[in-house]
């Protein structure tokens, strides 16, 4: 049978975590953090808690391949298309009134979502006037997020979701395909800041008109949900957007009442 | 709501991919309104699928049937859906969790992924319940299943309208016991 987590071994691996490492996975959702232990012990071939622990404990770049596979990392250009579709006919067109626009990809993974709205911001004409500020708990992923390549056979996906979004050029027209992977144009990639931040821990490092966070929250439990709303408030300017993912809600939380849900979307406005 | 929490002491989860739906049209009007326990439904279905399933569902039984929500505590006498397109996990204090890592078995919402979750977290209370289908999500979750001591059932494969699914269970030897659709309802009523 293979070695799984009990509530006390995943408490002694989050407290080892925290004092040897300084990293705090204490407030994360426990299910998707257990199940995602137990898929690498797993992978990895473990064959007790105890050797898995005194690995993550001695070994650090065990530890870099831990906090990667244990964020979830998965994401797609253009996904749910009906969202892209809002920000870019509801959204963008309030935006395109400032001077300067500044949007955050906070927990952007491997950086799918910031291709994705520098796209929208290039087809508006508002990249050159904008800064992208992508940001994850994990290094590896941004450093893959930077070289803007991705896997050619996803591409076929990613035009049908762009097309979905009202996207009306050639997507093949953004990058360039060799082999089987693409590379993102430079332009795209030249309005994009990349960072290591983790939310649980870091504070608010700018003043943005749009915050995007899109299925991260699910992953944290309800005190850390609203500990990073508090900092997401602190980091949107009066009347700044927040966009969340489509099974995520502001409804219930202490700055509720500071916000205005957009009809039917998962986008909020700031409006005190 | 919190008198509700305490009072789980069974809960039913199902699982099902193609050729299920019309078991559960079948089954869910046959259900008894007062059912005690929470039922869980976990669906293969395309990504875009959004709340059509849930209002079709919903059409066949006087019982509440809504999509399940995140950090949402489950109640009795209540049926949820697990939304497409993300895993549905559970938590030790009985609320969902929604996960969207990779897909397992081509699928997600994944069965495995919600039975064994389940599995971990009402271990004897549960019983799991497998469908017709064309692949073979679900038979590691039943197997989790009954090592936590839950019950793990599958449908008569000669009922399904699609039987890799539930055949899959079968020959793994995972099944606590196979039941005929037209037995369903009946089953769950008297749990």
């Amino acid at each position: 049978m293979e070695v799984k987590l009990n509530e006390e071994e995943l408490g002694l691996l989050l407290n080892d975590l925290m004092e040897v490492h300084g990293y705090d996975f204490t407030s994360y959702a426990k299910a998707s953090l257990r199940r995602r232990v137990n898929r690498l012990m797993s992978l990895d071939k473990f064959p007790s808690f105890a050797e898995f622990r005194y690995k993550i404990k001695s070994d650090s770049s065990y530890l870099k391949r831990f906090v990667e596979e244990i964020t979830v990392n998965v994401t797609e250009m253009f996904r749910d298309p009906s969202f892209y579709a809002i920000l870019r006919t509801k959204i963008l067109p309030q935006l395109a009134t400032k001077p300067f626009i500044r949007i955050w990809h906070a927990g952007c993974a491997t950086g799918e979502e910031v291709y994705s709205m520098a796209i929208l911001l290039q087809e508006a004409k508002l990249l050159n006037k904008s800064l992208l500020y992508a940001t994850d708990i994990n290094p590896d992923v941004l450093e893959e997020a930077q070289k803007g390549i991705f896997q050619l056979n996803y591409m076929k996906q990613y035009s049908e979701n762009y097309v979905a979004s009202g996207g009306r050029e050639d997507f093949s027209s953004y990058y360039t395909a060799n082999y089987d992977r693409v590379i993102f144009k430079d332009q795209l990639r030249s309005r994009m800041i990349f960072a290591t931040h983790n939310l649980v821990s870091d504070s608010s490092f700018n003043e943005f008109q749009l915050i995007m966070c899109r299925n991260v929250l699910i992953y944290f439990d309800k005190d850390l949900q609203e500990r990073v709303f508090t900092l997401f408030d602190n980091s949107l300017e009066p009347l700044g957007f927040l966009a969340l993912g489509s099974k995520e809600t502001l409804r219930f939380s202490a700055i509720e009442s500071k916000f205005q849900q957009v009809k039917d979307q998962k986008i909020w406005k700031k409006i005190e | 709501m919190e008198k509700d929490r305490v009072n789980i002491q069974r809960v039913i989860i199902i699982g099902g991919s193609a050729g299920s739906l019309e078991v559960l049209l079948e089954v869910l009007p046959q259900l008894k309104h007062d059912l005690k326990i929470p039922i869980i439904l976990v669906m293969h279905r395309k990504a875009t699928a959004e709340s059509t399933l849930v209002n079709l569902l919903s059409s066949r039984t006087s019982i509440c049937l809504k999509e399940a929500e995140e950090k949402e505590h489950i109640r009795n006498n209540c049926i949820y859906l697990a939304p497409a397109d993300y895993h549905l996990l559970f938590e030790d204090d009985l609320s969902f969790s929604l996960d969207y890592s990779e897909k397992i078995n081509y699928s997600r919402p994944s069965i495995d992924v919600s039975f064994e979750s389940a599995a971990e977290v009402f271990k004897d209370n549960l019983v799991a319940i497998l469908l017709s289908g064309a692949n073979s999500d679900g038979t590691n979750g039943l197997r989790e299943v009954q090592q936590r001591g839950g019950l793990s059932i599958v449908q008569d494969p000669a009922t399904a309208e699609v039987s890799f699914m539930p055949r899959s269970a079968v020959d793994a030897k995972v099944a606590d016991k196979t039941i005929a659709v037209t037995e369903l309802a009946n089953f769950i009523n008297q749990l």
